[in-house]
């Protein structure tokens, strides 16, 4: 029997063995694990259901759109279903907006239903899961032109198929996945423009063995089977613009041949996943640049601890692995935290190697996607200086380069120079290109850069749900100059 | 712009910008206004500029629409209720009935 999602923040317990950021697989995953074990558990999630962004929708999906999801998508069912007989107290539609630990323990602020609260937890584990990385090219942000992801939310949560000329541009198996999925459901998609680097395929060849162990052959060459005989697929993509008068109206790409161009309606750009670590960087949790994925990631050890003692990440915001690395690692990481608050019997401690070989095995596919579906340069530093990188503020590349050429020091002064990450996103559609830009132009590390400071509140909170925090004796006198009544 | 694969047997009734709409029940607010071919939400605050959903999934804040009165909500992640009065904005907001020096 499932339990009520909680619909205000006030109704919530003041207190937690272990909190769950976010309802995707590894949070589902690791709060299944984490109730069934008897801690009280508590999933807070953006969503109006559980899912993620993989498993989006998956309780509530119409079953005639369902059918065009694929098997990757249905395995989500299981998931959910466990999690809401789990006994986890479930507040969808919240927001995580601080996270910060003291001697005592953990403290989390929750915004739910137009009241906040600051939750104390035991432990938690943070399974936020990943953003898309932008793909800053010239008119990316006319209307019409969308992530790869948002053509999946929009045809998994709503039953929305593209309609007219729908153009795809970019690379990664997203992308993939998203051409055939919309071909399933119906739509005409006019071309895939593939930004792949053909020069990748030699650096990724070493890791074949490796994918070839992982399991993902087969699914991986269905896929390119697929889209290969049933889209205009255009490769060695090097230049895109996107352009239209208040819409985009017609995209140009470059090849080879030189520039081309097309009608377009619709345009879905996606060049693969980025951690999203707003959170676990506002809590003091250390991130370091991945090289191979190029992101920040949490430093990481064991099965998912941070540096903050207490604080955990599990699934993609941990590095992309994907949704079965995410489930894995989200297991892991409950079985650990009850370890920690001693609550792991010696039947649910067994289940920890095993794990860990799974997870190692699933691990094997990524060096080689990540290498052959890294980015190419021209699309993570743009050359053109009309570029806009920061769309909240509008800061365009020309801008960046100019700040850096004055000597800007790093990401976080560059923000005081041009606004630059200071808009509603924090960054989250500009952080990884300013990083880029500034390593490129110095010629240094992205982990000497470093990124933006993160801080709560992560996401956007109302005063007013902040006023609803309740006030202590401390937060009384400091207003009133009075001790409280009574 | 995009067509529903199932018309919802009791749509929701709701407007933008004073235009009738409708939603099927759960339907966020944006993909019901990209079901109603409105692709441009609001103009941008620094320069004016057409704005609509980039990401769908509350990251990218592109989605921003005024709801029932309340400027600045992610049109992405609001469920359509009925007789909701959605609203483009455009240029910064401000808070209700101005500033006070």
């Amino acid at each position: 029997m499932s339990a009520r999602p909680f619909l205000a923040a006030g109704d919530l317990a003041p207190a937690y063995d272990l909190a769950v950021v976010g309802a995707g697989p590894a949070g589902l995953a690791a709060a299944t694990a984490a109730a069934g074990a008897g801690a009280s558990t508590l999933v807070i999630d953006e969503a109006a259901g559980p899912g993620g962004q993989m498993y989006r929708a998956i309780t509530r999906i119409d079953p005639e759109v369902f059918r065009f999801l694929g098997p990757d998508y249905w395995g989500g069912l299981a998931l959910a279903r466990a999690f809401q007989a789990s006994g986890a107290g479930y507040a969808p539609g919240a927001t995580a907006w601080s996270l910060a630990g003291d001697g005592s323990g953990l403290e989390l602020g929750v915004a739910l239903g137009g009241e906040a609260r600051l939750l104390r937890a035991r432990r938690v584990i943070l399974a936020t899961g990943a953003l898309e990385r932008p793909m800053p090219v010239p008119g990316w942000t006319l209307p019409g032109v969308m992530m790869a992801g948002a053509g999946q939310i929009a045809l998994k949560s709503a039953g929305l198929v593209p309609e007219g000329q729908v153009v795809l541009a970019g690379c990664g198996p997203l992308l993939y996945l998203l051409a055939t999925q919309l071909l399933a459901a119906g739509a005409r998609v006019a071309a895939l423009l593939d930004t792949t680097d053909p020069g990748q395929w030699r650096k990724a060849a070493p890791h074949l063995p490796a994918f070839l162990g992982s399991g993902y052959l087969l699914k991986g060459l269905r896929l390119l089977f697929k889209l290969e005989t049933s889209v205009r697929v255009v490769r060695g993509v090097t230049g895109l613009q996107a352009l239209g008068d208040g819409r985009v109206q017609q995209v140009r790409f470059r090849t080879a041949r030189g520039w081309s161009a097309m009608a377009a309606d619709l345009l879905f750009l996606h060049q693969g996943m980025a951690p999203e670590v707003h959170l676990a960087g506002a809590a003091g949790c250390g991130l370091e640049w991945n090289e191979r994925q190029r992101a920040f990631q949490p430093v990481l050890e064991g099965d998912g601890r941070t540096t903050v003692p207490g604080i955990s990440v599990a699934g993609d915001g941990a590095g992309i692995g994907g949704a079965a690395v995410a489930e894995l690692s989200g297991r892991l990481a409950a079985l650990d935290a009850l370890d920690a608050i001693g609550a792991l019997d010696p039947g649910r401690a067994r289940l920890r190697e095993p794990l860990r070989q799974s997870l190692r095995r699933l691990r094997r596919c990524r060096p080689l996607l990540d290498i052959l579906y890294r980015p190419a340069d021209a699309f993570r530093v743009p050359a053109d200086d009309e570029t806009t990188v920061c769309r909240c503020e509008e800061v365009r590349a020309g801008q960046i380069r100019a700040a850096i050429a004055l000597g800007v020091p790093g990401p976080n002064q560059l923000k005081t120079f041009l606004r630059c990450g200071m808009g509603p996103c924090q960054g989250r559609l500009c952080a990884l290109t300013v990083t880029e830009m500034l390593a490129a132009a110095r010629r240094a590390d992205p982990q000497a850069v470093g990124g933006f400071r993160l801080r709560a509140p992560v996401k956007p909170v109302t005063l007013g749900a902040l006023a609803s925090l309740p006030a202590g004796p401390d937060a009384y006198f400091a207003v009133t100059g009075e001790l409280p009544p009574g | 712009m995009f067509r529903k694969i199932i018309e919802p047997r009791a749509p929701l009734a709701f407007t933008f910008d004073g235009r009738p709409c409708s939603a099927a029940p759960g339907d966020s607010v944006a993909a019901a206004l990209l079901r109603a071919g409105i692709g441009a939400f609001r103009t941008s605050a620094p320069g004016g500029r057409p704005r609509g959903p980039h990401c769908l999934m509350g990251a990218c804040f592109d989605c921003l629409v005024t709801i029932d009165g309340i400027a600045n909500r992610q049109g992405c992640m609001v469920e359509v209720a009925e007789g909701m009065a959605v609203q483009s904005q455009h240029g910064l907001r401000g808070l209700p009935g101005g500033c006070r020096e």
